[in-house]
């Protein structure tokens, strides 16, 4: 496949053969030609994160720095303060754990136009096991000010988001998975907003939201339960967990009065977090639960066998949700009036 | 080389000046990094005085030179050093630490003008140093960078991911100073946590290193002329500096790390630098 051809979008073809982190390359390497001020670095993940793509084509502009995560952090801050756009590729548990000081202080409180495409997210690495799964990473960073924090979909999503994130003055964390994430969309045929959830399913029962590589389940799920139960579930993929769409999260609360998240990350502080700070500082009465990996390490396993043991694939979404649609709520009386 | 005495002299005075109202922004501000801001004015004063290359009128002048305290608590001596270049009045100096000032312990680069990137916490500067002087090189640009290392700063692990790195690029538009005080809070660098012999472990990860009297422009000028002669990879000048240089009461004693002046410790500290400048 060519690389370099201006103005290439990805479909369903090249979707369902590459990986996140292959398009993610991809599409890097094709904004290179166009963007002589983005720069690739890495800490000896460039074939890892697949930025070692960039690297090939432009080598001048191509940096790896070793095992050395803080380093690259801070070197990445200093390009950025001469004007270069660096893009900077390592595991999102290093990204965001190793290097955090490093994001958070040179990047963040300067910031700095540092893109980091932080790979292997929650527990996509299945049999790596916890010291390489990533699941407290959208917890530290959505704390850092200055900060727009993704987690798209699947790879088209990747190469919306890789995209739209030159377009934004500061500092963006992208966090993707290993690939053989399954595809959610056709092509890149469909609104992409940072900052916007995209509602995947309209429904009336009760909302998902949800992000990365749960969106797939959640879609299927959704499909599963208005096809044999005549539940309608609305699916909301926050692809964006910072800022975070509150007025389709109010929407939803006004609408449908039962919200569940799922996420491939702890259930603390990540985007189900999120969406209760907008719940809860919205005084709506609403069934709500978050759903994801619980307050303990993650174990070892395939990828596609730890969703279902944490139960944020198809069938714990529906597990879930059969367990919310039968909770009571407080219901409350003006909220029409008010959303 | 020995510099003109003229310009030895100029260079001296400016430094004096700098110490005077480093100790005067201590007494102001209620407290300050003094010791190792007392100790490095000399560098500061001459690469502001002598060799950078800067616009103080044009803060943001694309091809000036870069300059980077990794050691920032050193800020109110940077902060001092940049009002005397002409980046901003020396009025402002009175708001240093003062709530809502752009000027405080550790200086931030979106709000002092004149300070090219944010530090505080240990070990960050040179990494950001080494990015500035890899986008000199992707920009194709002849601008240099320099910067300040503390040696307690030294201990941080971050210092040596970077030193790795600007030996790996070859990065003769870098230039570092270790401002080799000998002290740290806890007490000597050597009995806290020792960093002997320093200037081996720098030649050995592949700087070129220098070693000399960190209060003594001569010395000082010739290892910044090494330095922009050298044009194989970064050097470092391990200067050898006094803490709470040129106040009789601070010097060498690690309590003066940080401290304040209140009462007759300012009016103690002046005379103090008047006879021994």
């Amino acid at each position: 496949m060519s690389t370099t051809e201006g103005g290439l979008t990805w479909t369903v073809y090249d979707a369902d053969k590459l990986t996140q982190r292959e398009i993610y390359g991809l599409v890097l390497t094709e904004m290179g030609e166009r963007h002589p001020e983005i720069v690739g670095l890495s800490a000896d993940l460039a074939k890892s994160t697949k930025i070692g793509t960039f690297g090939e084509r432009f080598p001048e502009r191509f940096f790896n720095f070793g095992i050395a995560e803080q380093n690259l952090f801070g070197v990445a801050a200093g390009m950025a303060k001469a004007g270069l756009v660096p893009f900077v590729s390592t595991f999102s548990s290093f990204a965001s754990m190793r290097a955090c000081e490093f994001l958070r202080t040179d990047v963040c409180y300067q910031n700095l136009n540092v893109k980091v495409i932080a790979t292997h997210g929650g527990t996509s690495f299945g049999s790596a096991g916890a010291t390489h799964h990533s699941t407290e990473d959208l917890s530290i960073v959505r704390a850092f000010a200055n900060l727009t924090v993704i987690v798209p979909a699947d790879g088209i999503e990747t190469a919306r988001a890789v995209r739209a994130c030159m377009e934004i003055a500061g500092p963006v964390y992208i966090r993707i998975g290993r690939g053989f994430e399954p595809r959610v969309y056709d092509s890149e045929d469909y609104p992409f907003e940072i900052g916007q959830a995209v509602e995947m399913c309209p429904g009336t029962d009760l909302t998902v939201i949800c992000c990365g590589p749960v969106v797939y389940h959640a879609v299927q799920a959704a499909k599963i339960l208005r096809e044999e139960q005549r539940v309608s579930v609305r699916v909301l993929n926050m692809h964006t967990i910072k800022p975070i769409d509150e007025a389709a999260i109010l929407r939803a609360v006004a609408d449908t009065r039962r919200i569940v998240t799922f996420e491939d990350h702890s259930v603390i502080g990540g985007l189900g977090t999120a969406v209760a700070d907008v719940i809860a500082a919205s005084g709506k009465g609403c069934a709500f639960e978050k759903a994801g990996i619980p307050d303990e390490f993650s174990m070892h396993g395939y990828p596609e066998d730890l969703m279902h043991h944490y139960k944020i694939d198809t069938d714990g979404i529906l597990e879930k949700i059969g367990e919310v649609l039968g909770r009571d709520f407080e219901a409350d009386e003006d909220w029409e009036d008010e959303v | 080389m020995p510099l003109p005495a003229e310009e030895r002299a100029r260079l001296k005075r400016i430094a004096f000046e700098i110490r005077q109202q480093i100790v005067d922004v201590t007494a102001w501000s209620g407290g300050a990094h003094i010791g190792g801001a007392l100790s490095m004015t000399d560098i500061l004063t001459i690469l502001y005085f002598k060799y950078l290359n800067i616009e103080p009128a044009q803060p943001d002048w694309p091809d000036r030179d870069r300059f980077v305290l990794s050691k920032g608590h050193g800020g109110v001596g940077h902060a001092v050093a940049l009002a005397h270049r002409g980046y901003f009045p020396k009025e402002d100096l009175r708001e240093f630490n003062a709530t809502g000032s752009k000027l405080g312990m550790h200086l931030d680069s979106r709000k002092a003008v004149g300070v090219d990137v944010s530090t505080g916490s240990m070990g960050h500067g040179l990494s950001q140093a080494v990015g500035l002087a890899l986008a000199a090189r992707v920009l194709r640009k002849n601008w240099r960078t320099y910067c300040i290392v503390g040696d307690g700063e030294s201990n941080e692990g971050s210092i040596w991911e970077a030193a790795m790195a600007a030996h790996h690029y070859k990065l003769a538009n870098l230039t570092a100073f270790c401002d080799r005080n000998h002290m740290m809070i806890d007490g000597l660098t050597e009995e806290v946590m020792g960093l002997e012999p320093l200037a081996a472990k720098w030649t050995a990860f592949g700087w070129q290193v220098r070693s000399v009297n960190g209060h003594d422009f001569d010395e000082l000028a010739d290892a910044v002329e090494f330095a922009l002669a050298n044009a194989d990879g970064p050097v470092m000048i391990i200067a050898d500096t006094v803490k709470g240089k040129g106040v009789d009461f601070m010097e060498n004693d690690p309590a003066w790390h940080y401290g304040g002046l209140g009462g007759e410790l300012l009016a103690k500290a002046r005379a103090s630098l008047e006879r021994m400048a």
